[in-house]
């Protein structure tokens, strides 16, 4: 059991406690914030994969959060009412949009990619702004949820909480089971050099494909749940100043650790509920704190914790 | 095992390699000499699919190399040194080794049984490891090793996909005279098991090492024979005039 | 559609495309020549109309203003390229992205704090007021019009200094061969410093230009700087030729693609639904252009081989 695996279970089982012990305390409003920080750490899970394992910098990942939410949200406007059904819709969805998006990108590395990557999630971005129906520009308000089997356990006041930590947990779980196994060692070769990677026989565009088709479906599930927490989509949710705060997210929480997306995460949701406690204008702070973050503390936030120990 | 025939490239108005006709049987050891500039490195990319000739064939074997890719190629038995190294940095000697074992061992596509942990992979790496007496370093991150290690890994990964023919670009790139005669030795012992096609300017390796060289000059082959009948050329000796003499 | 108002909307892309052209110039030599990826480049674009807005108040004199804000805005630039991003050339690209997103952040909001989050605006200068009859029925605003020939006149002015000046010879050859360039033994700090300043001044001017036309606001800088990262990816990174003309045809694209789309698709939908979906669409084109470009011809429209 190595001190990565540890820390995430502490912060787990704290998870685990909160909702009770912050009602104990008459915080019980608090919950929302934690919620908001996990279904943020889920989206920085799947994006670290590509970052950190694929040395994939997308600038465009947000849109698949987007896509995840409109395409539960519709599914739930057409009466699909059962959560594990509008799962797999979502799954299915994100994958086939990352499998053509991902497939064009990968023609590119390097600055085009993000640049592509950029392009996609806007295109993304104006095609959900365009969808009258559901709303446009304004988003939509959902005026009922997704259910499990009838029962409402998913949803907020209820089970919503423990379904999205249980997600997030199950993310966080399989992408460090995936990057250690063989398709994560190809993966993690190719970032090292991919010339060399194809040399020893593997096709690197396929592995680097199926990696961006996962991290969009994670990436999906995050929209899913969000859309069923917030009961409210909108466009807003695929732009691309988004992308840009998750890759703060995934650098600020440490490449290099297994817990940097969850660390990163809850790291920027909180701050910028305490910090906005005491200054409105707290991006007056955040802004340079990035800055200095990047000149000076390369690791982030998980090398800072613990040094010299890599987590 | 491996036929390279009336090969053409040019780069714009340069043209890197002119009708070049190579042929390597499965038991021998063949080097391609040259000056700087030859064309030599720019053959080898050809050969495993860096780059593509304009015109020309390359058989591996029988098989048609052209519409392959460089990953197909090396699936279909070719392998190869680089001439600037070229390895995985962040990944241990050992890990360097079994990755490229793995390319040769089923799918990669597997997701959840930790590849690290898989004994058939690393006891073939440090099979090889062993044979080319790096095992005391196997644990060490690649991107550590000193220059002459570095060389001996560019081999281990080359080996490690058990290939039909093995391309070497100026493997003794760099390396002192103990490190050059350990490298020739071991070559030395592949001789014969597994057909190579070797660049090298090492007049000494040349020697030792190959059955048949041919002399690239200005991209185009100019001399073909068993190194003592190289030497004795005239033709090589005039392209070499001012270099290392033959 | 009259031929009228074809022509003010090729007029206006034609407009549109020559403030993206100055924004996108300063953004490809800072790329092609420093490997940097400056996100922070349309705060530049923002601060130049906020300085043009605050010193026209202060003075009352739009050429007075003008100057002003364009030695503030080349001041500024400098002091960024000294105190920060001169740290960050050998940094990756990651790196570069997380910097300058963190200078749009606190930038915006500075923008915020000292002007207000409303969206402010000026009236263009009076001697450059009013309207200009281009044919019988045309007649066109003259500050638009003017602008037009400002681009022009500097994209022309950069163009000679890139080709015909030694300056500009080391700029191009920063942009193919920057390592070169450095064993060379030029003083590579004080050509990137001139390069980033120029660009800052650029992306300053567009701003100063843009502010009696478009909206003063927090984060204008924000979509503006997309569009001209469209631009220098379309016309070739490094390429001062490229990005003319890829600033003109996406500056064209999008103008004729928000009002023509909206026409078409009236053809197969009902009006209400064409004028919805319409614009948004045509906001996709100049996307599906770049990834295009990036598919079949990565290096740009007119890419940079030593020559401008």
């Amino acid at each position: 059991m190595d001190r990565a695996f540890t820390t995430g279970l502490a912060i787990f089982a704290l998870l685990l406690i909160a909702p009770m012990a912050l009602e104990l305390m008459g915080a019980g409003y608090l919950s929302g914030l934690l919620i908001k920080a996990m279904l943020l750490a889920i989206a920085a899970i799947s994006l670290n994969l590509l970052i950190a394992h694929g040395g994939m910098v997308s600038l465009g990942h947000a849109a698949f959060v987007a896509v995840g939410a409109y395409a539960a949200a519709i599914a739930l406007e057409s009466g699909i009412e059962n959560i594990l059904v509008l799962l797999a819709i979502t799954l299915a969805v994100t994958a086939a949009v990352a499998l053509v998006t991902g497939a064009l990108a990968l023609r590119t590395s390097g600055v085009y990619f993000l640049m592509i990557t950029l392009a996609f999630g806007q295109m993304i971005f104006f095609t959900l702004s365009s969808l009258a129906a559901y709303g446009g520009d304004d988003g939509l308000t959902l005026w009922s949820l997704a259910t499990l089997w009838g029962s409402d356990v998913v949803q907020n006041g209820s089970g919503l909480y423990f379904v999205i930590l249980a997600t997030m947990i199950a993310a966080w779980w399989g992408v460090h089971r995936i990057s250690e196994a063989r398709f994560g060692r190809v993966l993690r070769a190719a970032r090292d050099n991919p010339q060399r990677t194809a040399i020893m026989g593997y096709n690197v565009k396929r592995y680097q494909l199926v990696a961006y088709v996962i991290a969009a479906m994670i990436a999906g599930v995050s929209g899913l749940l969000t859309m069923q927490h917030a009961e409210f989509v909108s466009p807003a949710l695929a732009a691309w100043q988004r992308s840009g705060d998750l890759i703060v997210v995934v650098v600020l929480g440490g490449l290099s650790s297994r817990n940097g997306a969850i660390l990163g995460a809850f790291f920027i949701v909180l701050a910028e509920e305490i910090l906005s406690q005491f200054l409105h204008e707290w991006r007056l702070l955040y802004g340079p704190l990035l800055v200095v973050m990047v000149l000076y503390a390369k690791g982030g936030l998980s090398d800072l914790l613990s040094r010299p120990a890599k987590a | 095992m491996l036929e390279l025939r009336n090969l053409n490239k040019r780069f714009g108005a340069l043209q890197v390699t002119r009708d070049v006709s190579v042929s390597v049987s499965a038991t021998t050891c063949h080097a391609l000499i040259g000056p700087n500039g030859a064309g030599k490195t720019t053959l080898i990319h050809q050969i495993s699919g860096v780059l593509q000739p304009d015109s020309g064939e390359i058989m591996l074997d029988g098989r048609n190399l052209l519409p392959l890719s460089m990953d197909q190629r090396a699936q279909a038995g070719l392998s190869r040194t680089f001439q600037i190294t070229s390895v995985l940095p962040s990944f241990s000697v050992l890990e360097n080794v079994a990755i490229a074992v793995q390319a040769k061992s089923g799918s990669s596509m597997r997701f959840l049984r930790r590849a690290a942990r898989e004994t058939a992979l690393n006891a073939r790496a440090m099979e090889i490891l062993t044979r080319i007496d790096l095992v005391d370093r196997a644990h060490m991150r690649a991107g550590d090793l000193s220059h002459g290690e570095l060389r001996l890994v560019e081999l281990a990964l080359a080996l490690a996909g058990e290939p039909k023919l093995l391309l070497l670009d100026e493997p003794m790139a760099g390396l002192g005279q103990r490190e050059s005669a350990r490298l020739i030795d071991f070559l030395g012992s592949l001789k014969g098991h597994i057909p190579m096609l070797l660049v090298e300017h090492d007049m000494d390796a040349i020697f030792k090492l190959s059955d048949s060289v041919s002399v690239l000059v200005d991209g185009a082959v100019v001399a073909t024979g068993t190194p003592q009948q190289i030497r004795e050329d005239p033709i090589t000796r005039a392209a070499y005039l001012g270099e290392d003499t033959v | 559609m009259s031929l009228t108002l074809f022509l003010i909307l090729v007029l206006n892309g034609i407009q549109y495309g020559i403030l993206l052209f100055l924004i996108a110039a300063g953004l490809t030599l800072v790329f092609g020549v420093m490997g940097f990826i400056n996100l922070a480049h349309g705060v530049q674009y923002m601060v130049g109309a906020y300085l043009v807005f605050a010193f026209y108040s202060m003075t009352g004199s739009f050429g007075l203003a003008m100057v002003l804000s364009l030695v503030t805005a080349l001041a500024f630039g400098l002091f960024l390229e000294f105190f920060i991003f001169r740290h960050l050339y050998e940094r990756s690209h990651l790196d570069q992205v997380l910097a300058t997103f963190g200078i749009i952040i606190f930038l915006n909001e500075l923008a915020k704090v000292v002007f207000g989050p409303t969206t402010l605006s000026i009236d263009p200068p009076e001697f450059l007021s009013g309207s200009v009859q281009l044919t019988e029925q045309l007649r066109y605003p003259v500050y638009r019009f003017a602008t037009i020939i400002a681009g022009l006149v500097v994209a022309a002015a950069l163009f000679a200094i890139v080709s015909y000046t030694r300056v500009g010879m080391l700029i191009r050859a920063g942009a193919t061969s920057p390592e070169i360039v450095s064993a060379l033994g030029v003083n590579i700090k004080r050509l990137f410093m001139i390069v980033f300043g120029v660009g800052a001044m650029l992306a300053g001017l567009a701003g100063v230009i843009a502010a009696p036309i478009f909206a003063i606001e927090p984060g204008m800088g924000d979509n503006i700087l997309i569009v001209a990262f469209v631009v220098i990816i379309t016309g070739g990174i490094g390429s001062i030729g490229g990005a003319f003309v890829a600033a003109l045809l996406v500056g064209l694209i999008d103008t004729l693609g928000r009002s023509l789309s909206v026409e078409l698709l009236s053809a197969v939908f009902s009006p209400s639904v064409a004028n919805q979906i319409g614009p948004a669409l045509a906001s996709m084109l100049i996307y599906v252009l770049m990834a295009a470009i990036l598919i079949f011809r990565p290096k740009g429209l007119l890419p940079a081989r030593g020559v401008a």
